[in-house]
């Protein structure tokens, strides 16, 4: 990529920090360039979140709808998986799928939703409470 | 963020990639001037190419333009005779007393962190990736002063914001892992050239001949085959969010653009000065045009997820387009290994 190339376009991290990027400059010779973004993969950023989004409001859905726990719609809101939950949480991944069920989640203790709650940066009160 | 009590001795140093970025700066400490980021990326044979086999991450394939985590930083010291204390702790307490210790022996120490919890990086970036690196090169008040090798000024973060994202979980968590070079020796030149020899050699084993289809320029073919079958397979919105995560992974902030390969090429062009080796510097057009057809490629792609190309023959284009990158770089790599760089 010649330097003069390099792209400019604002995206996300435009009130960061601009990147690094590796681009030839007059004489054929390799330097560092700053760039500020590129359209082409702020789109690949934005439609990634456009697609978190959805299936953070679908979580929502299924939780108004008794279908699964408010586990599942914070799973969603912090973009987390099973690995990952468990990871923050200590239960293993079969357990969180279970936890996932509104009829199994009713019945788990306080100590346990602390864990929950704890990795989700949220109260005990809201994960209890949340309706969708 | 600009912090003007920098301690006299730590510079930040801005590069493309996080783990060369610290790879440098804690070695340019430590009085090696000369070394930049392609020497580091090179010397540790950062490039590679894999797609992880049934394994998703963000509901997406698996797929890195680089080495893995850690790799780089090790090989590189390694090669250049340095030794590395690395720690990892079970208990939040240790390693925050470790890191302290350090801190007020006034050495700079690399720090594996997650970037969800990273409360500097926008909130867009902030997925859960446990395999960013910082530099820890001071304290000023309770807050730590921080040198992220991406960003372009250094910034600080508060004690639990620290802890909080040096024991972040799930694949690859980080468990507070702290690591510094150590007795480290004046290095000759000729060092440095056998450092970039045996870096090229590794790089060239790690492209050509690994085991399996998946990784190495094979690897490019094997997403290539995933790609004509994504339309059909998983419908055309989650391929397209299929192909979003390959643009994300090779042009993303980190890669100096072009998945690595710009960066690759750099180095081959500053490994020729050192080995007073023309022909490396040729070769390194080879990775100059394998970056520029990944980003043809990128754009492509964008097609695909903007909306505007829908049909099979569009991904088959841009499936051929990955072979022929595929070609492109297995020559340059089989180039590299005819090369008798002796040592």
């Amino acid at each position: 990529m010649k330097k003069e190339d390099l792209p400019q376009d604002p995206g996300a991290l435009d009130k960061f920090t601009r990147e690094v990027c590796y681009v030839k400059n007059a004489e054929g010779k390799y330097e560092t360039a700053l760039s500020r973004g590129w359209e082409v993969k702020k789109q690949a950023l934005d439609s990634a979140w456009d697609d978190v989004n959805e299936r953070i409001e679908e979580a929502r859905k299924a939780v108004a709808g008794g279908e699964k726990s408010p586990i599942h719609y914070f799973m969603e809101l912090r973009l987390m998986d099973l690995p990952v939950l468990s990871g923050y949480t200590g239960f293993f991944p079969f357990f969180i799928k279970r936890h996932l069920k509104p009829s199994v989640f009713k019945g788990l203790s306080d100590r346990k939703l602390e864990k929950y709650a704890a990795a989700f940066d949220v109260t005990l009160h809201e994960l209890k409470n949340f309706k969708g | 963020m600009n912090i003007d009590s920098q301690t006299d001795e730590f510079r930040h140093v801005q590069t493309a990639h996080c783990e060369n970025g610290v790879t440098t700066a804690l070695l340019r400490y430590h009085g090696m001037d000369f070394m930049t980021e392609p020497l580091a990326f090179g010397m540790g044979s950062g490039l590679f190419y894999i797609q992880i086999p049934f394994l998703t991450v963000n509901n997406g394939p698996a797929i890195s333009f680089r080495t893995m985590p850690g790799a780089i930083f090790k090989r590189t010291c390694k090669s250049l005779g340095v030794d590395v204390t690395r720690k990892k702790f079970s208990n939040v307490a240790a390693a925050e007393a470790f890191l302290d210790h350090k801190v007020r022996e006034g050495v700079p120490v690399g720090c594996q962190v997650g970037v969800f919890h990273l409360t500097y990086f926008p909130k867009e970036y902030r997925f859960h990736f446990n395999a960013h690196n910082l530099i820890v090169f001071g304290q000023e008040d309770s807050n730590y002063l921080i040198s992220d090798p991406v960003m372009e000024d250094v910034t600080t973060l508060s004690k639990s914001d620290l802890s909080r994202v040096r024991f972040a979980q799930g694949p690859l968590a980080p468990k507070g892992h702290i690591y510094f070079p150590e007795r480290v020796k004046p290095v000759t030149d000729d060092v440095i050239r056998k450092g970039i020899v045996k870096g090229i050699r590794r790089n060239v084993r790690d492209m050509l001949k690994i085991p399996g289809n998946f990784a190495g320029v094979d690897g490019i073919r094997h997403t290539a085959g995933h790609i004509r079958k994504w339309r059909d397979k998983l419908g055309l919105k989650k391929a397209s969010l299929y192909l979003g995560q390959i643009v994300r992974m090779q042009e993303e902030i980190g890669t100096g653009g072009g998945g690595f390969r710009f960066l690759y090429g750099a180095f081959l062009e500053e490994a020729s000065a050192y080995m007073q080796d023309e022909r490396l510097s040729v070769i390194s057009e080879d990775f100059t045009k394998a970056g520029d057809m990944w980003r043809a490629s990128a754009i492509k792609m964008a097609g695909v997820y903007k909306g505007r190309l829908t049909e099979q023959k569009d991904f088959d284009e841009i499936a051929d387009m990955l072979i022929d990158i595929r070609a492109v770089e297995k020559e340059a790599f089989q180039k590299l290994s005819r090369l008798n760089l002796g040592n």
